[in-house]
């Protein structure tokens, strides 16, 4: 018989392919022509619109929205890609509850935003629909860079970069170009296997080379790309997980929820990715929110997200964390795991409270127990693999003004560098910055 | 609730509302829904001469403008007369009129410009029992064509001879409908007033192409690739209805006579500054053909809470309030001051204020580093347009300048007197009238 919500264990296969399906379709959506028009028929078109200025890309947002209103949602996608040329997946997964619909007038005035997110969705999935390229290759320059990180970051820098006629090599130590595109962001969010065709679409510009499975530090070297390249781009991410030191972290079905939420990204048939009975999840940003709802449309009985400070210390956002809650997520804040309970398998945690102190956080000495058979830590990525050689700052690659690093000849972005937030469109920004400065630099 | 029932030159209804001779009103079924729906009158659907009735287009026949959320704004018809036998429509008039007595049934009526046309079909009209008529003088589009219609009613002579021989062989009231395809309406008006007409109606359709097909180049609507201008309609010429009203109104020489007002009447709002600038009663086409006959019951129930609210008490006391303050742009003012007021709770910061004064207008609005927008009254000459612009309504408005306060643009106080451009210095005939 078929697993159920009630099968103890970690099992695959707990709802019925209908189940599946619902659970896991398009999150948001899109606008049809009508609801378009009657969407962007709320803006405003304000002056120096704040949204505009929210926007990590500076999307000039008023006006793609009036080409939409007038019945030109392709005018309306180009106006979108010249700054943001991932302006497809930044309209799935921009948090815009935190950027520009935040600052929207008529979020400040009645609640309601005017929804660009979706808007600008409209628009470039018309584009994209009609099938094409919008941007024409500056003549060939004859200069090569090298970008390691098929991310956002390297994406953008990289289409920029041919876009001025130079070429580029894109190198990424996967089997797929995207970044977390491909293997992170929530299923739920960008279906229909968008990350790949948004890379194929972005690599009609020409002049740019992938080539996937080479590792930096493995396969290639920096010393090696700086001396046959006439500039180089690092935008590797941010591969490494933090642990949570404590005892018995290996024991089975305890997992880091990268792994768990690219595994599924992955997965061809849904059905045969094993989730828990009673899941827990440590952390209280985007990955633990994308891993604990996803545990839920998997067929989780109880999904617990625990963050050890307040709610409003989450770095997910409100939107999210309704989310989340909406989907049956139960969020406990104030409280860190101290001990693993379970032989061979996990059953349940140990938890103490914490308080805020001037002195920081502190735990009460107070516990809990949570049964848990399968638990998922995403209590953040760090840096790993930088070359050496480069400044660091803090934990990631020191970088000044437009991605410049400590090295002559290398610039980095997107997650791997310091500075910005760490997100999707934050990183298409430092990419785009940077491949305008390599380019100003090797044409002088 | 106010008593709506409305006398209009000497025909008696309910209430002001009144269907246009136009789809709606085109036949004994829909008539008599429109009746049991509310509606105060109808004018029948325009009547043609004896024999073979005319053909309409077999293809689409409007074209439409739309505002946010495919809002009607504005439509427009190259429909014609009555496509149906004229025997037909006569008896079904008189078979409502006498099912309905108390509702006010007009016959809209287009025959050749000539006597014996006239006086066939008037004595038929009659024996309908309908309330009046109403002469078409309005239609744009291919009656026109045919020396009717607005052929007829942008040349004044005409009209005065045909209402002439309308009020010989007809006894009821004579009702001309005008069309505003013309450059002065007070011509068209004095003619039919002079002619006897015991009242007019305006406004008809205004000639117009409401877009092009950029795929095929063809006007819409298209019949096969082509398209003729067809009469427009509906909220979108309402402001050029009521100003033709107000004209008629004021005009020494056509004082007094009634105003049926037509054109975008939507919402008993609208039927309310109809009658305010001069009308006595209103019809309505377009509103009921996007809506359905169901409108005249929020107009009805509108009007009459207005004027309870007000303590007006009948529709005729209303017909006219504000004729008398529609003048002429010199005898305006010019003491009058106002500066625009940003109410800083109610702004949302969009900036439109700021754009459309500093881009557009007298640059009089102060944008700060936090978006806060302040007007500079030194700068603000009130030309208003920042309310307009502005998305919330009450946010900016205009404040009157005490008399005595300082003019900062001027640097004058304001005086108490009244003073308008016939007075003016700069103005070389007043100075040339002293
Ligand atoms: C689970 C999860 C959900 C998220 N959801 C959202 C969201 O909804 N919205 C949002 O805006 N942001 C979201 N983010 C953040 C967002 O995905 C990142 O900020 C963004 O992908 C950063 O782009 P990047 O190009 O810097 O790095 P990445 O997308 O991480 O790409 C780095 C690339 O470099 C490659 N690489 C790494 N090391 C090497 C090496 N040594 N050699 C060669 N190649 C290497 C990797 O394979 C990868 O392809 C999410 C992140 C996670 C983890
Ligand atoms: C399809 C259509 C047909 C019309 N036919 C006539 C007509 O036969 N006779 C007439 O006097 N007016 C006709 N009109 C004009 C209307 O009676 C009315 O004057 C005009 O539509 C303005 O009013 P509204 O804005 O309420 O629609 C017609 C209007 C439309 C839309
Ligand atoms: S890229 Fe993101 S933040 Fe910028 S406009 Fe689009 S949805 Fe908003």
């Amino acid at each position: 018989m078929r697993n159920s919500h009630l099968t103890p264990g970690v099992v695959p296969g707990r709802l019925s392919p209908d189940d599946y399906h619902d659970n896991f379709s398009d999150k948001a959506p899109p606008f049809d022509a009508h609801e378009a028009a009657v969407a962007a028929d709320r803006c405003y078109f304000c002056h120096d619109a704040p949204c505009m200025t929210a926007c990590p890309t500076t999307i000039d947002i008023p006006l793609f929205i009036r080409e939409i209103q007038t019945g030109q949602p392709k005018a309306a996608a180009r106006t979108i890609l010249e700054q943001n040329i991932l302006g497809g997946m930044c309209a799935r997964v921009c948090p815009t509850e935190q950027l520009c619909e935040e600052v929207c007038v008529r979020e400040v005035a009645e609640g309601k935003p005017v929804e660009i997110g979706r808007l600008q969705r409209f628009a470039t999935d018309a584009l994209m629909a009609a099938g094409g390229h919008p941007f024409a290759r500056a003549p060939e320059t004859g200069k090569r860079i090298a970008i390691v990180g098929a991310g956002p970051a390297g994406l953008s820098c990289a289409h920029r970069l041919a876009m001025h006629g130079h070429d580029v090599v894109l190198y990424d130590a996967r089997a797929k170009p995207g970044g977390l595109n491909e293997y992170g962001i929530a299923a739920y969010k960008t279906v229909n296997d968008f990350a790949q065709a948004e890379v194929a679409w972005l690599m009609g510009i020409g002049g740019i080379t992938i080539e996937t499975g080479k590792a930096l530090g493995r396969d290639l070297h920096l010393d090696t790309l700086r001396g046959t390249f006439d500039a180089v781009f690092l935008a590797i991410g941010l591969a490494g997980v933090n642990a949570l030191r404590i005892d018995g972290e290996e024991t089975t079905h305890i997992r880091d929820a990268v792994d768990f939420i690219s595994e599924l990204r992955q997965a061809g048939d849904l059905s045969k990715i094993a989730v828990g009975r009673d899941v827990v999840v440590i952390g209280g940003g985007m990955t633990a929110v994308d891993a604990a709802v996803q545990s839920k449309l998997l067929g989780a009985e109880h999904v617990t997200m625990v963050y050890r400070r307040g709610r409003e210390r989450m770095s997910a956002s409100e939107h999210e964390q309704d989310h989340a809650a909406s989907k049956g997520v139960r969020i406990i804040t104030g409280a860190v795991p101290v001990r693993f309970i379970g032989k061979d398998a996990l059953e349940a945690i140990e938890f103490r409270y914490t308080e805020e102190t001037p002195d920081g956080l502190r735990e009460t000495g107070q516990t809990f127990r949570l049964k848990a058979d399968q638990l998922f830590k995403a209590i953040g990525q760090s840096l790993d693999g930088a070359p050496q050689g480069l400044d660091l700052c803090g934990r990631k690659i020191a970088v000044t003004g437009p991605g410049r690093t400590s090295l002559p000849n290398v610039w980095a972005g997107g997650d791997c560098a310091s500075g910005g937030d760490d997100l999707t469109v934050t990183a298409v920004a430092e990419g785009r910055d940077a491949a305008e400065d390599i380019h100003a630099q090797l044409m002088v | 609730m106010a008593d709506l029932t409305t006398e209009f030159a000497g025909i008696t209804s309910p209430n002001p509302f009144w269907l246009a001779s136009a789809p709606p009103t085109d036949k004994e079924y829909n008539v008599r829904r429109a009746f049991e729906a509310g509606w105060g009158g109808v004018v029948w659907k325009t009547l043609g001469a004896e024999g073979p009735p005319v053909v309409n287009v077999n293809g689409p026949r409007y074209g439409a403008v739309w505002g946010a959320d495919r809002r009607l704004l504005g439509l427009n018809n190259i429909e014609l007369i009555t496509d149906r036998p004229l025997e037909t429509n006569l008896e079904e008039m008189a078979r409502v009129k006498a099912d309905y007595p108390d509702r006010a049934l007009i016959a809209s009526i287009m025959v050749p410009c000539e006597e014996a046309a006239w006086k066939a079909i008037l004595p038929r009209v009659a024996e309908t029992g309908a309330d009046g008529i109403e002469l078409n003088f309005g239609c744009p589009h291919g009656m026109s064509e045919r020396g009717m219609g607005s052929a007829v009613g942008q040349v004044p002579e005409y009209i005065e001879m045909v209402t002439r021989w309308c009020k010989e062989y007809y006894d009821k009231p004579v009702i001309v409908k005008l069309t505003p395809n013309i450059t002065d309406i007070r011509y068209p008006a004095r003619a039919a007033h002079n002619g006897g007409a015991d009242a007019v109606s305006l406004i008809n359709t205004v000639s117009s192409i409401t877009s092009v097909n950029l795929d095929t180049m063809s006007p819409e609507p298209s019949i096969d690739g082509k398209g003729s201008h067809g009469g427009y309609c509906g909220p979108a010429v309402k402001p050029i209805a009521l100003n033709m009203v107000a004209e008629i109104a004021r005009d020494p020489e056509t004082a007094g006579l009634p105003i049926s007002g037509i054109g975008g009447v939507t919402t008993w709002r609208d039927a309310a500054e109809f009658l305010a600038l001069g009308a006595g009663n209103v019809q309505v086409c377009t509103a009921a053909m996007t809506y359905g006959f169901k409108v005249v019951q929020e107009m009805a129930a509108g009007l009459s809470q207005w004027m309870d609210d007000k303590g007006y008490k009948s529709v005729a006391e209303v017909t006219g309030l504000a004729t008398p303050n529609v003048t002429d742009w010199q005898y305006l003012n010019l003491n009058f001051i106002t500066k625009a007021e940003i109410d800083q709770d109610a702004c949302i910061k969009c900036g439109r204020c700021y754009a459309a004064c500093e881009d557009t207008s007298h640059q009089a609005i102060a944008m700060s580093a936090d978006r806060t927008f302040t007007v500079k009254d030194e700068e603000c000459v009130a030309c208003n347009l920042c309310v307009n612009v502005c998305p919330v309504e009450g946010c900016i408005t205009m404040r009157e300048l005490p008399t005595g306060e300082t003019d900062p643009r001027t640097g004058k106080p304001v005086q108490d007197d009244y003073a308008n451009w016939t007075m003016h210095p700069n103005n070389p005939s007043a100075q040339a009238a002293e």
